[in-house]
């Protein structure tokens, strides 16, 4: 799957945090490993459609969860395929 | 011959349902390090962490997830908050009841020249504490440091804590307690409390496994580190990341043991922690009504122990604690804990230094029979005591 959204973090806390929030918020995310491009500094990124970026963000500022930047990015989830063969 | 564990003031035994499973759960299905790398078991490690802080956030009533840093005990979390708000002052202000983890740092402190310390005597029996003396001693034109314990490790009385935080906050003091023996087992909600810090193990009532601390830190509280290291964020920088938890968290994390003290406290959300409280009242309850017209017996803290943190210490007159410890553990296996419980002012203060008293401390699983148990253990020893010539060759 391609996701065309990345929110980067500092502190992978707030990685797992947020990934929590949109899930339960019912907007699809996933955790994946940053791209260095847009996550240099905690290793893991969250991944989401960009359809939901004015939500996403909505959600982490209500929660005041600190994030580095919110990407428009064309992710290639390869985990996808793996994890549910696994 | 059965277990009757009656020192949960030490740590809590047994954990309840579903601490093991997950524990085992986590061995099975992540076991990578926290915050590291971007592998399966790296991230489910990391998510299972973040969960467990969550929860332990909602239990405690934290604001958000990022004021609670994990230590790996009690001491360390008052170790971090003592030392980290110590810089801003030169002046502490406690009292006759703290535990050694407490004091020994404060008196670091008083050694090197960076703190003089003034002790506000607390009531050990009634809890009872000069709040006009407490406030007097936090006056003064120097910043200060305050430091209490919400229940004493050695009779169970609580002392004021709110008031002792509302005269702390009015005087911009900062202020740190010890919820070392009330965590878990009296409703705790760190923001309403106020205090800068509040201090307490994962492993004693919040019921987690050994190896965990906790360290709530009130928005806008930011204090120097106890250690630097790795945290697996800004990587590229050779700076302590500034920012929590990492900022305090350096090195793997014990994840085995936050997932364990998740678990519990998932638990203690689900049963609630006010009814925990009403069982430890019920049985120190019960515990005092059996033991008190036993002879020559001397109760220590509340006469009647209307919010208990479920410990009641006592002596027998005539034999040393540590010999009743040792007789009633090894002939009806009811484990206690006798002597100083790292806390000689406490004990000083209610003239029992210098061998101190025989502590029982309840669980949430303890039972009515173990508590009849050990009431009967405690009636044959006096017993024997008593028709034993001379006395105290008991022993």
């Amino acid at each position: 799957m391609i996701w065309g959204g990345v929110v980067s973090f500092f502190a992978s806390e707030h990685a797992m945090r947020s990934e929590r929030l949109m899930q339960r918020a019912g907007i699809p995310a996933r955790l994946v490993p940053g791209p260095r491009e847009v996550s240099p500094n905690c290793g893991v990124a969250v991944a989401f459609r960009w359809e939901d970026e004015p939500e996403v963000e909505q959600l982490l500022k209500d929660a005041k969860i600190r994030f580095e930047a919110v990407h428009h990015f064309d992710l290639d989830d390869g985990l996808t395929a793996e994890e549910a063969a696994s | 011959m059965r277990d009757v564990y009656l020192d949960n003031a030490a740590t809590s035994w047994p954990k309840p349902p579903g601490v093991l499973e997950a524990i085992t759960d986590f061995f099975q299905h992540a076991g990578g390090n926290t915050g590291r790398s971007g592998h399966r078991r790296s991230i489910a490690s990391s998510r299972a962490v973040s969960l467990a802080r969550e929860r332990l956030a909602d239990l405690l009533g934290a604001e958000t997830p990022d004021d609670l840093v994990f230590t790996k005990n009690a001491t360390e979390a008052l170790n971090l908050a003592i030392l980290g708000l110590a810089a801003r002052g030169t002046r502490a202000v406690t009292t006759s009841l703290e535990h050694n983890s407490v004091m020994r740092p404060l008196r670091e402190l008083e050694r090197q020249g960076r703190c003089s310390i003034d002790i506000v005597r607390a009531d050990g029996n009634t809890g009872e504490i000069d709040l006009d003396e407490w406030a007097a001693r936090l006056d003064g034109p120097d910043a200060c440091l305050a430091i209490a314990t919400h229940a004493s490790n050695v009779t169970g009385v609580l002392l004021p804590i709110r008031e002792l935080a509302a005269i702390a906050a009015e005087r911009n003091c900062a202020f740190v307690v010890d919820a070392s023996q009330s965590a878990g087992h009296i409703p705790l909600d760190v923001t309403a409390l106020g205090a800068s810090a509040v201090a307490m193990p994962g492993h004693k009532g919040l019921l987690g496994p050994s190896g965990t601390g906790l360290l709530h830190l009130s928005p806008g509280i930011d204090i120097e580190p106890l250690i630097r290291g790795g945290t697996g964020s800004q990587s590229e920088l050779e700076v302590q990341p500034d920012f929590a938890p990492d900022k305090y968290e350096s090195g793997t994390l014990n994840a085995i043991g936050i997932v364990g003290l998740g678990a519990a406290a998932e638990y203690l959300a689900e049963v609630g922690v006010a009814s925990v409280q009403a069982r430890l009242t019920e049985l120190s309850r019960r515990f005092v009504e059996g033991v008190s017209d036993i002879p020559g017996v001397t109760i220590y803290g509340p006469a009647d122990p209307g919010d208990s943190v479920g410990i009641v210490s006592l002596n027998l007159e005539a034999i040393p604690c540590a010999t009743v410890a040792r007789l009633i553990d090894d002939e009806w296996g009811v484990m206690t804990r006798a002597g100083l419980h790292c806390s000689p002012a406490a004990h000083r203060s209610l003239g029992t230094a210098p061998d101190g008293t025989l502590r029982f401390s309840w669980g949430f699983d303890t039972s009515n029979e173990d508590i009849d148990i050990a009431v009967e253990a405690l009636r044959t020893v006096a017993d024997r005591s008593r028709n034993a010539t001379p006395a105290g060759s008991v022993a």
